[in-house]
């Protein structure tokens, strides 16, 4: 058991005139309890107006990113004791447009993931009663890219975006390429159409933020060093 | 496509001109059901989906294990194989006319998800690769475990409904995201639309449509152990009781055998299928004891009362809550490269390395089996058995068809979802060629809906929502959890209602419109009241036990009175029953032993 004092961020969109402000809670938080855990009991116990996503608690859905002692991480999967700090501060995550406390606008999000055409294309027709063939080792290629959870840590790390709101977005370039990369899909000229473009690739400064940031350990700078190249061979060939 | 006629549009009370929007379909949902059915009905009419989380945060993202179909990539298996162990993992309370259709289209479903471009994990020959799973088994029982799940990893779920994302996304699906469904508009036995809450901006919006289909999911949240996502409060089936119609089999819940210990958070049952084990505080293999054939890979309901039994009688780890799930004899590659997800979980949620330590893990609720009554093409029934709601469907978790009865197989709910996500989006197309024009819109469809909000942002009393729902959720896993009996259920009855009761005497601190959780947690938790009293009725009635549904005072199944269907309405104070036949085909009820 420890007192951890959680120093929240707090905006409600119907008090511009005070804007963002600090807001201290004390929490008793015992061995195993994540900093969503602890966001709950605040909430549940102490302040019902506090305000943040959460839903599966299990770090699949992506609903709970947020900004830890200055880190974009998932809350449901930060153990409170590992930060080794008897202050915590939460932030909403960098960059989005603000909702309320820590919830941010996805549209940005969105926004940079359709313009990709983030779906499989394919020109020749399915074999009409099997599935198509991959072998092990082309399935393999999808592997660190397709488990994206959409939770948008990486795109609000990024320097490129904070300075251009138009930026496509790591997120966004990591499903490019795992469409790009799939033996199975004909359209990599239509998913890379828009990133040959002043918010698209190029903008990319290879600061490696967005590797730091994915709570999954994917890596969006390796995805983007691949469609840059494959921009290219497309350009010459 | 049907056009758009701003000057058409109905004038609801209360509800500004703009926020009511009207779409041929309007979807609630966007798991794997309700995105499969969307996927399917707009190829030809206008779809809207609404969630009240972001579409790929749905909790079917969340499987891990796998969607179940007899591919025969691995090894012979034959629908007939697959259709034998649902029957006899239901306890014989499946439909077998739907579990026919289920098994029967299982292949197609799964290849088509391929097409739609689905990553999964793949054989060595390109196939699409299957595991083993509780349950599912070759040659009608004779043999042992089958290669039947096929999956994405350990993010099979994930892998799913990501795919079906990105196919609704091409289609051009219009979504709702962050909408929040609070009643169904249903008048003369017709729906007409529902109405639902802006999460991000506030404000009642009203959705005109010609067909509603829920894929609104599972309700574990009312057990205080449990796998479930917190927004799986179980709010399409008190949508539904609210809109006068009837709930089937709710006291079937499944308690999945491997939760981490202490917030439930799920370890698949991949674990098992890959060849884990159950271990006690002496060490011992106790599922020897209980189903000395299939041991790990006995149904869920069996091996979550085992793991309860060597718990209740003192030999939980240390004498505590939890038994251990071994994988160490695996080695790391193994659980690298097949469950990778395990170790990461294990690892985040209790610091325990799965390579080097055993996993602590107890039993946690998991799904529901029950739901809203529907025919095999997903249609509602007013009364439970055979009369359409005309334009209202439901599918996946939140719908009772019932292919699952008295207890679910692993890797079957993905396949159900999807399955009859897509029929109900083919019955839909169905309907919408026929049906030209829009309901007639009532001027007061929105006055339940804006009176509830009013009320909770109005409320003024002493009670806090968190208390009473941790409360409740205490109450359900004491009461009603894996073993039940008379006595306890009548006490967890009077409790709910004490309960219940402070409930209307809530305070609330946030009063905003925008973004306000604290109001959709305080709904969320009157929907709870709603169903939670038919799962703790229909288990006192039904005085047998059968599959997930275990009375102390009554062990055994008892055929010739309870092998029938509960149906359940709420009229005023009262729960009210009704009963219908089991559908039986093929297989006629056997003892079920493994
Ligand atoms: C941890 C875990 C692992 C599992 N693993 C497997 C597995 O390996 N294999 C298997 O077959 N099954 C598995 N299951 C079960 C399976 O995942 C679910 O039964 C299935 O995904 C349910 O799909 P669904 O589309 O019905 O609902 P969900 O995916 O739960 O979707 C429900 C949707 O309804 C929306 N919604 C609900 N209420 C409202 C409202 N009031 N307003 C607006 N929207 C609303 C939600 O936002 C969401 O979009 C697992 C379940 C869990 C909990
Ligand atoms: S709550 Fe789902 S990722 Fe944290």
């Amino acid at each position: 058991m420890a007192m951890i004092t959680f120093r929240i961020n707090r905006y409600n969109p119907d008090d511009e005139r005070r804007g963002h402000y600090v807001q201290e809670y004390a929490l008793d938080v015992c061995k195993g309890c994540t900093v969503l855990d602890a966001l709950n009991q605040i909430k549940w116990e102490q302040d019902g107006s506090l305000t943040f996503r959460r839903s599966c608690r299990s770090g699949i859905c992506g609903s709970c990113a947020m900004t830890i002692k200055g880190v974009n991480r998932l809350a449901c999967e930060t153990q409170v004791l590992a930060l080794k700090s008897p202050n915590v501060t939460v932030e909403p995550m960098r960059g989005y447009p603000d909702i309320k406390d820590l919830v941010v606008s996805l549209d940005p999000l969105v926004r940079g993931l359709l313009a990709v055409r983030p779906y499989l294309i394919t020109k020749t027709p399915p074999p009409s009663d099997q599935e198509r063939l991959q072998s092990p080792e082309e399935r393999a290629r999808l592997d660190g890219l397709y488990e994206c959870i959409l939770c948008g840590a990486c795109t609000s790390s990024c320097p490129s975006f904070w300075a251009d709101k138009e930026y496509i977005g790591p997120h966004a370039f990591l499903k490019a390429y795992r469409f790009v990369a799939d033996s199975r899909d004909e359209g990599s000229r239509e998913h890379l159409e828009a990133l040959d473009d002043k918010h698209g690739l190029w903008r990319c400064h290879t600061i490696f933020n967005c590797v730091e940031a994915c709570p999954k350990d994917l890596n969006p700078t390796r995805a983007i060093g691949e469609l840059k190249k494959e921009l290219v061979r497309q350009r010459i060939g | 496509m049907t056009n758009f006629d701003p000057e058409s549009i109905h004038d609801v009370k209360g509800v500004p001109v703009h926020s009511v929007h009207r779409h041929d379909v309007v979807i609630v949902g966007a798991g794997l059901a309700g995105m499969r059915a969307a996927v399917e009905a707009s190829a030809e009419f206008d779809v809207a989906v609404l969630s009240k989380v972001f579409p790929t945060r749905s909790h079917s993202g969340g499987a891990q294990g796998g969607i179940a179909a007899s591919l025969a990539n691995e090894e012979e298996d034959h629908w007939e194989w697959h259709m034998f162990d649902t029957v006899k993992g239901s306890d014989y309370l499946g439909d077998q006319d739907a579990i026919e259709i289920m098994v029967k289209e299982a292949p197609v479903v799964v290849r088509e998800f391929e097409h739609m471009g689905c990553p999964f994990s793949r054989t060595r020959e390109g196939r699409i690769a299957q595991r083993k799973f509780g349950g599912h088994t070759k040659d009608f029982g004779k043999g042992g475990p089958i290669l039947r799940a096929c999956y994405a990893a350990d993010r099979t779920g994930h892998a799913l409904l990501h795919t079906l994302y990105e196919v609704c996304v091409h289609n051009r699906v219009r979504f709702y995201p962050e909408f929040f469904a609070l009643s169904l508009i249903v008048r003369d036995g017709v729906c007409r639309g529902l109405v639902a809450w802006d999460v991000i901006g506030g404000g009642v919006h009203v959705f005109h449509a010609k067909a509603v289909l829920f894929g609104t999911g599972g309700y574990g949240q009312v057990y205080r152990i449990t796998s479930n996502a917190l927004a799986n409060s179980g709010d399409g089936l008190s949508l539904s009781l609210r809109a006068g119609l009837p709930l089937e089999d709710m006291e079937f819940v499944q308690f999945h055998p491997t939760g981490l210990y202490q917030s439930g958070i799920l370890v698949s049952e991949a674990a098992r299928g890959e060849g884990g084990y159950l271990t006690n505080d002496k060490g011992e293999r106790f599922m020897e004891r209980y189903a000395p054939q299939k041991m790990e890979l006995a149904p869920r309901d069996l091996v979550s009362r085992s793991i309860q039994t060597e718990i209740n009688e003192g030999r939980g780890i240390g004498g505590g809550p939890y038994v251990h799930c071994d994988l160490r004899h695996l080695g790391a590659d193994k659980i690298m490269k097949l469950l990778p997800q395990i170790h990461e979980l294990a690892w985040k949620f209790l610091h325990v390395d799965c390579i080097k330590e055993p996993i602590p893990i107890q039993p946690t609720a998991h799904y529901s089996m029950g739901g809203i009554p529907v025919d095999i093409d997903c249609r509602v029934l007013i009364d439970g058995k055979s009369k359409p709601v005309a334009g209202f469907y439901a599918a996946g978790e939140c719908a009772c068809v019932s292919v699952h009865g008295g207890n679910r197989l692993g890797t079957n709910s993905l396949l159900e979802a999807s399955l009859f996500g897509r029929r109900a989006g083919k019955a839909i197309v169905r309907f919408l060629r026929e049906t030209r024009d829009f309901p007639e819109l009532p001027s007061d469809a929105a006055d339940a809906a804006i009176a509830e909000v009013e009320r909770v942002l109005s409320a003024g009393g002493s009670e806090s929502v968190g208390a009473i729902r941790t409360e409740l959720k205490d109450k359900m896993s004491a009461g009603c959890g894996i073993f039940r009996d008379g006595g306890k259920l009548e006490k967890l009855a009077g409790e709910l209602r004490g309960l219940e009761k402070r409930f209307r005497n809530i305070k609330i601190d946030d009063r905003s419109e925008k973004f306000n959780y604290d109001l959709l947690e305080a709904i969320e938790l009157g929907h709870m009241f709603d169903f939670v009293e038919l799962i703790v009725a229909g288990a006192l009635k039904r005085q047998e036990s059968r599959g997930a549904h275990s009375r102390t005072d009554f062990p055994d199944r008892d055929d010739e009175k309870w092998l029938r269907h509960t149906l359940a309405w709420k009229r005023g104070e009262k729960v009210e029953f009704d009963y219908k036949p089991v559908t039986i085909t093929r297989f006629q009820p056997k003892t079920r032993t493994y």
